[in-house]
């Protein structure tokens, strides 16, 4: 088993929205993410799956840098990035980001050779620059003679091409894939996320796949973890994960995917259909905040919050139907 | 005599004046629907999914877009042709729409009661009026039908006091208030969390399935397809490449791009993501010539690239316009 690149212990990041109470002394705040523990291994792709306002591009963000946590630590290969005022340039090249919507994250009045440069400019200074976005743009399957075209000439999966060539400008070893193909069509995300598998054997990259698309995690990550309100419910091996989903949310989510096949429609759990609305994060329920939409609930659920509990090796669950000690128990049993 | 369908659509042309010439957006769409089915268009962002469906509607803004060719039929009579009048007939109870987008289909100034009571005043008997009382009551069993609690509160409320769950549900509510013969949801889930959608396609089917409504279901989700409907229609580059039953098409889809999208879905069973369909949908300025599909088809031979191909008839319900099957025979069988 390879060692641990990012560790992310109890990561909190609160917002604060507005001010409530006598003399608006009160902060309302809104909990994005509220106590995620996680880590990426060396050269894996590590899934964060999630519904809208679960915080999953919020832990992203904070990986990044763009937040300060509120409260936790993040371990990057040892370092704290977060030790400084300011990130020290060596690491800021280490950990790169690759957004959802390539129509929003490249300058419209940028060529491509501009936007690919400007990371070498900060990052490789000494370096010949044309050469270098050459090189990049091969490396994502691009011919050289796009570097003078502008993003609106390209399609959306040869923009998001672009935007992994940034990404990969400054040779980093981790990259925040953020809903890299939510926005592209079915039959262009294919050739993306293939790009980025092979990308990822050549420069022994991590990844921190984000999506909400469970179909497309189960093909491409090597560990899952499902987000719901800020805050993991269910962290194990993919393969694993599909074949036995333990938390009643992760069997929900399952069961909601519209698949195209008899064979997965016997992976989708049967017993277990959606209800309920996803609370707002600035109003989240006592308890585990899963209570509410939860067919298996129980008196408990409601007052106390859950802990992760190790059910099969690798496999943790933040629920309290498996309180009972760290034995197995199947769904299937339940 | 014969009943005539509920939609037919014939050789429909729709064309968009832009700076630059003409968008050639659809390229002659053919499309039958019968009473009471359940159809779905399936088809990548810009193949004209929704651009069909707004000809149906006529609501399409003209100019900038033209219809040099084509007829579109609602229980036989020609919309293409029918005055303001009867059209304003046909949207208040024959047709109604679900949008993708419930946040932009709602108007944010008026509160629900007041949005959904003029849907449902308006598209009563107009020699009849109902009164504010029946008005109000109707609303209220809309809301109930939704599954939406507190119907009273939410009548009062205003969009953005709701979530999109909610907001979709009103839509829904909306739609099948004037109870119409056809209903067209335009990608009604799209917008929504995948638990969320699966409550709103859920309910939209029971609905649907309860009041006998024909529906034509626009997505680019072949899953949703395949649990909501009973034929379906693929779409390319503004022409139907092919159209079957639904458990059919899933079982052997014929059309290169039909093949190409569904080995392009990610499956849950694992085993890795295929590279998908090479290069994009073309520009609708300059389409190719031939078969629009011919620049991204593996299969692509020399007639593709001249000619546009004709239909060609699998079985009873399962037609393929592609070259590729012009020795099968048209009209005869075998799929």
């Amino acid at each position: 088993m390879s060692a641990d690149i990012l560790t992310v212990t109890d990561l909190k990041k609160y917002f604060v929205i507005g001010q409530s109470g006598l003399l608006k002394r009160e902060p309302i705040t809104v909990k994005a993410v509220d106590g995620v523990s996680f880590a990426v291994r060396e050269g894996e792709t590590f899934g964060l799956v999630g519904e809208s306002g679960s915080g999953k591009s919020t832990v992203a963000y904070t990986v990044v840098g763009m937040y300060r946590p509120t409260a936790g630590t993040i371990t990057f290969r040892g370092q704290n990035p977060f030790a400084n005022k300011t990130r020290p340039l060596a690491l800021k090249k280490e950990i790169q980001i690759v957004y959802q919507d390539p129509g929003s994250s490249l300058n419209p009045r940028r060529s491509i050779k501009e936007i690919i440069e400007l990371p070498l400019r900060i990052h490789r200074p000494d370096e010949n620059r044309i050469e270098q976005v050459v090189r990049l743009l091969e490396m994502v399957e691009l011919p050289p003679d796009y570097m003078y075209k502008y993003p609106r000439m390209l399609g959306g999966g040869e923009k998001q091409m672009v935007a992994i060539a940034r990404a990969l400008a400054t040779n980093p070893s981790f990259v925040i894939l953020d809903e890299p193909t939510s926005a592209l069509d079915v039959s262009i995300q294919g050739k993306i996320i293939n790009l980025l598998i092979r990308l990822q054997k050549e420069f022994h990259l991590s990844y921190l796949f984000i999506t909400h698309d469970l179909s497309l995690m189960r093909n491409v990550a090597s560990r899952v973890a499902i987000m719901y309100l800020g805050k993991i419910c269910e962290v194990a091996e993919t393969a694993e994960f599909f074949r036995n989903p333990y938390h009643p949310y992760t069997q929900m989510l399952l069961s909601s995917i519209p698949v195209v096949s008899e064979e997965e429609e016997k992976l989708k759990p049967q017993k277990i259909i959606s209800t309920g609305e996803i609370p707002s994060p600035v109003n989240i329920p006592s308890g585990c905040s899963f209570h509410l939409r939860c067919p298996a609930r129980m008196d408990i659920c409601s007052r106390v919050d859950p802990v992760m509990i190790e059910v099969e090796k690798g496999h943790t669950v933040r629920c309290h139907l498996y309180a009972r000690a760290s034995e197995s128990i199947p769904p299937s049993e339940q | 005599m014969t009943v005539p369908p509920l939609v037919e659509i014939k050789n429909l042309h729709v064309h968009f004046s832009v700076y630059g010439g003409q968008l050639k957006v659809l390229d002659g769409v053919n499309f039958v629907m019968r009473s009471g089915e359940k159809v779905g268009l399936v088809g990548e962002t810009g193949c004209g999914k929704t651009t069909t469906m707004k000809a149906i509607l006529r609501v399409l803004p003209m100019p900038p877009a033209r219809i040099p060719q084509g007829e579109i039929y609602f229980k036989g009579r020609d919309i293409l042709k029918m005055s303001e009048g009867e059209l304003a007939q046909i949207r208040g109870r024959g047709i109604s729409m679900i949008f993708q987008d419930p946040t932009a289909a709602l108007n944010p100034v008026f509160s629900i009661g007041e949005q959904l009571e003029a849907v449902i005043r308006y598209s009563s008997d107009q020699k009849k009026p109902l009164s504010p009382q029946e008005v109000h009551q109707r609303a209220i069993a809309s809301l109930q039908e939704v599954a939406l609690a507190d119907p009273e509160r939410l009548l009062r409320s205003y969009p953005i006091q709701l979530s999109g769950g909610m907001r979709q549900r009103v839509c829904i509510g909306m739609a099948l208030a004037t109870g119409p013969e056809l209903l067209i949801a335009d990608e009604p889930g799209t917008s929504l969390d995948v638990t969320i959608q699966d409550q709103i396609l859920r309910l939209l089917r029971k609905l649907v399935e309860e009041k006998n409504t024909s529906i034509i279901l626009i997505t680019h989700t072949l899953g949703i397809v395949r649990e909501m409907t009973d034929r379906v229609y693929v779409m390319y580059a503004g022409n139907m490449v092919e159209v079957a039953a639904t458990k059919e098409l899933f079982a052997s889809p014929q059309h290169p791009y039909t093949r190409g999208l569904m080995d392009a879905v990610p499956r849950l069973t694992g085993g890795g993501v295929s590279d998908g369909i090479p290069g994009r949908i073309p520009n609708y300025l300059n389409p190719p010539p031939g078969c629009r599909f011919h620049p991204r088809c593996p299969q692509a031979i020399e007639i593709c690239r001249r000619e546009k191909p004709p239909t060609y008839k699998l079985s009873e319900a399962h037609e393929v316009a592609c070259f590729l099957y012009a020795d099968n025979g048209k009209g005869t069988q075998s799929s």
